[in-house]
């Protein structure tokens, strides 16, 4: 590693005549990295793709890929990969066959279409035709298209949209392996769980524009005060002690809390939640669970976001 | 220190435009509608042939198909008939018509153009794919055909829509020049095909947009509209093949059949490609159409079709029908006169020369009241002819029923000894009279026609 940044993306803007898809977004991806992107739908996050795969040229600002300045001619350097909205699979081919075309087309050969099938894990079904494979399996199989070139710069959109747990952990290696060996890796993803199993960065884009661009620590760092989850062997006990610890706030009126009675909503930094803990342990109340209502990286992005949880779900498409 | 030097890298290639081709040959063979097609069109045409040798009664009402036990190129010449009106427009739209919106409906676009990286390659690697699939399906219609009619019926002399008789090894020269002369109305309705689906997207519209064109086309040709507008549309092509089977060949027609073709195919492509490459596919959800896109389609085309209006009427003698007495009383008395001398060898009566007969007609339509002019049902025409030898002149009567297309039938009403009885007995069986019925065709662009 080392050399040119895999993207350098620039006060980037594009729009689709009234509408702004992106204005302004910059974007830093090394080599060897798996950066995230996320954001709502309609945040920009499939046209940044979109861009970085070549579809389409910016309208404003400069990009370069693997050390080459995207022109005008939007023809992206060798070495580019990946897939946007699904994995663009023909079901009337079989897995090999899909694989095979692609690689008569980018100039690869027989046997890196049969090393890619077997590091997907789709090596036995190669030769069934891909009408009946699941929608997991197609993810997979679009991994291992893009996999075909042996990019350096892989771009993914959703690659772990419908896998079980399985098949998600097979790609996450996958995905990691790649980016051991070289490879930078930008994908997007509604889960931010798998954003936060597999990224050291993350890029938010909110109505086309990076509202966070960096280190998934510095994102938990912005996350704020969370709501966190009580649930107590006494809970009128609780909710007198939780107003009575200086620092705390008690949440009224939380969808979780309605629905199981046994639990209250508090709001406060870390050191206070320990400290509503000692107060209840002290008090003698039992504590069964302190969890945060919303995970982490999910506040923190629904804060930047100013999107509403209840209008935001995990895995969305 | 250490500093990296970074190498600017090339842009990617593009893909080569015969794996991008070969590619596009696959998903196409891959479906198993086209493979179902395909099937049909090598096999249907010889069963049907085969089916049709077996039966008594023949389908005299399309062109050729009172000669379909006669010859083994009349069957094939049927197919073709058929084929013009309805199989070559429903084939393209099922080949050209889909092969964009296919991507629209698989949602594969972005991932074929990150394989290829040209616009201007898929476009011509998916042109080129449909082409040689409609080549392959025309060329199974014509080989099955062929093929059928020959195992079926036989080599033999084949008697062409003026009455002349044309070797087997004319015949043959001949129904294959036919064939290939309908390639090229095929590939104006295989460029209409590419334009619906680049234009239409996902929309079922699109796969049918050849079929559609057909079928307006066909309600035109029904219609009485005038000769240099029939001339000009993309369709004439369908018909003009007949004009080979005439001595001498009916250029005219046929040449305005292939440049029209030729034109609207130029066009339709040319058309389909620019608004492919300004197409944005970076928006999944759409596909492209629009009453914008729609108009910018299909205003070009009625533009070509005035275009084709005009010089049709400025560089031919076509007025009004194109159908009129003189034309009629020509093509008739031709005709008599080849299918006399065919009726004098059946019969072994001595052979004469059409010189010889000096057959003429005089030909009316629907009495004084009517002018002589245009396609109907009406016409009656009476040919007269000359036996050397003989004092008396025979002549014969002939209701005709002419379509705008300048094909006839005349069906002839005595005297007895010439076209009285269906079938004569000739020295090697029972024979259909050949002076009974006669198929014709009128040479709507006749150069000796005067104009106005």
């Amino acid at each position: 590693m080392g050399g040119c940044p895999a993207v350098r993306a620039r006060g980037i803007g594009k729009s689709f005549g009234d509408v702004v898809a992106l204005d302004g977004v910059d974007l830093d991806v090394p080599e060897g990295q798996v950066h995230g992107l996320v954001g709502p739908n309609g945040a920009g996050k499939s046209t940044l793709l979109g861009l970085l795969l070549g579809l389409a040229v910016p309208d404003a600002g400069r990009l370069e890929l693997l050390g080459t300045s995207v022109g005008r001619s939007a023809a992206v350097p060798e070495g580019v990969a990946g897939f946007l909205n699904g994995p663009g699979l023909y079901p009337s081919l079989t897995a090999r066959r899909n694989l095979a075309a692609l690689a008569s087309l980018r100039g690869g050969s027989a046997s890196d279409v049969a090393e890619v099938l077997d590091r997907v894990g789709l090596d036995e079904v190669a030769d069934d035709r891909v009408r009946g494979f699941s929608l997991g399996m197609r993810q997979r199989l679009g991994l291992a298209a893009a996999m075909l070139t042996r990019p350096r710069l892989l771009v993914l959109d959703e690659p772990a949209n419908g896998l079980d747990p399985a098949a998600k952990a097979q790609v996450h290696r996958v995905i990691t392996t790649l980016a051991a060996e070289g490879t930078a890796v930008v994908l997007s993803s509604h889960r931010m769980d798998d954003l936060a199993a597999l990224c050291a960065e993350v890029t938010i884009l909110s109505t086309g524009h990076a509202v966070f661009s960096g280190p998934v620590g510095k994102l938990l760092a912005e996350s704020g005060d969370l709501d966190h989850r009580v649930r107590t062997s006494d809970l009128d006990t609780a909710r007198r002690v939780a107003a009575g610890t200086p620092g705390l706030r008690t949440v009224p009126g939380d969808e979780g809390a309605r629905q199981d009675p046994d639990t209250l909503v508090v709001r406060g930094p870390e050191p206070v939640l320990d400290d509503l803990v000692v107060r209840l342990v002290g008090a003698g109340v039992g504590v069964r669970e302190l969890t945060p209502v919303v995970a982490p990286l999910e506040a923190a992005f629904l804060a930047l976001t100013d999107v509403e949880p209840d209008t935001y779900e995990e895995g969305e498409q | 220190m250490s500093a990296s030097v970074v190498l600017p890298r090339a842009a990617a290639r593009r893909a080569p435009l015969p794996s991008a081709f070969v590619f596009e040959l696959v998903k196409l063979l891959s479906q198993w509608r086209i493979r179902l097609v395909l099937a049909a069109c090598w096999l249907a045409p010889a069963a049907f042939v085969v089916a049709v040798s077996g039966q008594g009664s023949l389908p005299t009402d399309t062109v050729f198909g009172r000669w379909m036990h006669a010859t083994g190129w009349a069957d094939s010449l049927v197919v073709l008939a058929f084929s013009c009106t309805w199989a070559l427009p429903l084939l393209t739209s099922l080949v050209a018509g889909d092969v964009f919106a296919t991507e629209d409906r698989l949602g594969t676009w972005q991932h074929l153009l990150v394989a290829v990286r040209s616009k201007h390659r898929i476009f011509a690697a998916k042109a080129l794919a449909s082409l040689v699939v409609v080549l392959l399906l025309v060329t199974g219609l014509a080989a099955s055909s062929i093929a059928g009619g020959l195992a079926a019926i036989g080599n033999r002399p084949l008697v062409g829509l003026d009455g002349h008789t044309l070797t087997p090894v004319q015949a043959a020269g001949t129904v294959l020049l036919a064939w290939a002369c309908v390639l090229a109305p095929t590939l104006a309705f295989a460029a209409v095909g590419l334009l619906g689906s680049v234009v239409l997207g996902r929309s079922p519209m699109g796969l049918l947009a050849p079929a559609l064109l057909a079928l307006l086309l066909q309600v035109a040709q029904v219609l009485p509209l005038p000769l240099v507008v029939r001339v000009a549309l993309p369709s004439q092509g369908f018909l003009a093949w007949r004009g080979l089977f005439t001595s001498p060949v009916q250029t005219g027609p046929l040449l305005a059949g292939l440049l029209v073709s030729l034109a609207w195919t130029v066009v339709a492509t040319t058309l389909a490609h620019l608004l492919f490459l300004r197409r944005d596919f970076t928006q999944p959800a759409h596909d492209g159409s629009g009453r914008r896109v729609l108009l910018a389609a299909t205003l070009p085309l009625a533009a070509l079709l005035a275009a084709s209006v005009a010089v049709v009427s400025a560089v031919t003698p076509a007025s009004g029908s194109g159908v009129d007495a003189p034309g009629l009383e020509r093509s008739l008395a031709t005709s008599y006169a080849h299918l006399y001398r065919l009726q004098s060898a059946e019969l072994n009566r001595p052979d004469v020369t059409e010189a010889q007969l000096r057959t003429s007609a005089a030909c009316d339509k629907g009495g004084s009241l009517v002018e002589d002019r245009g396609p109907g049902s009406d016409w009656r025409c009476v040919v007269s002819w000359h036996i050397p030898g003989a004092t008396a002149t025979g002549s014969a009567i002939y209701q005709l029923d002419v379509t705008a297309d300048g094909r006839y039938v005349a069906d002839g009403d005595g005297p007895k000894e010439v076209n009285g009885y269906f079938p004569v007995h000739t020295p090697t069986g029972v024979a259909p009279n050949p002076l009974w019925q006669l198929d014709g065709s009128v040479d709507l662009l006749d150069p000796h026609a005067s104009k106005g």
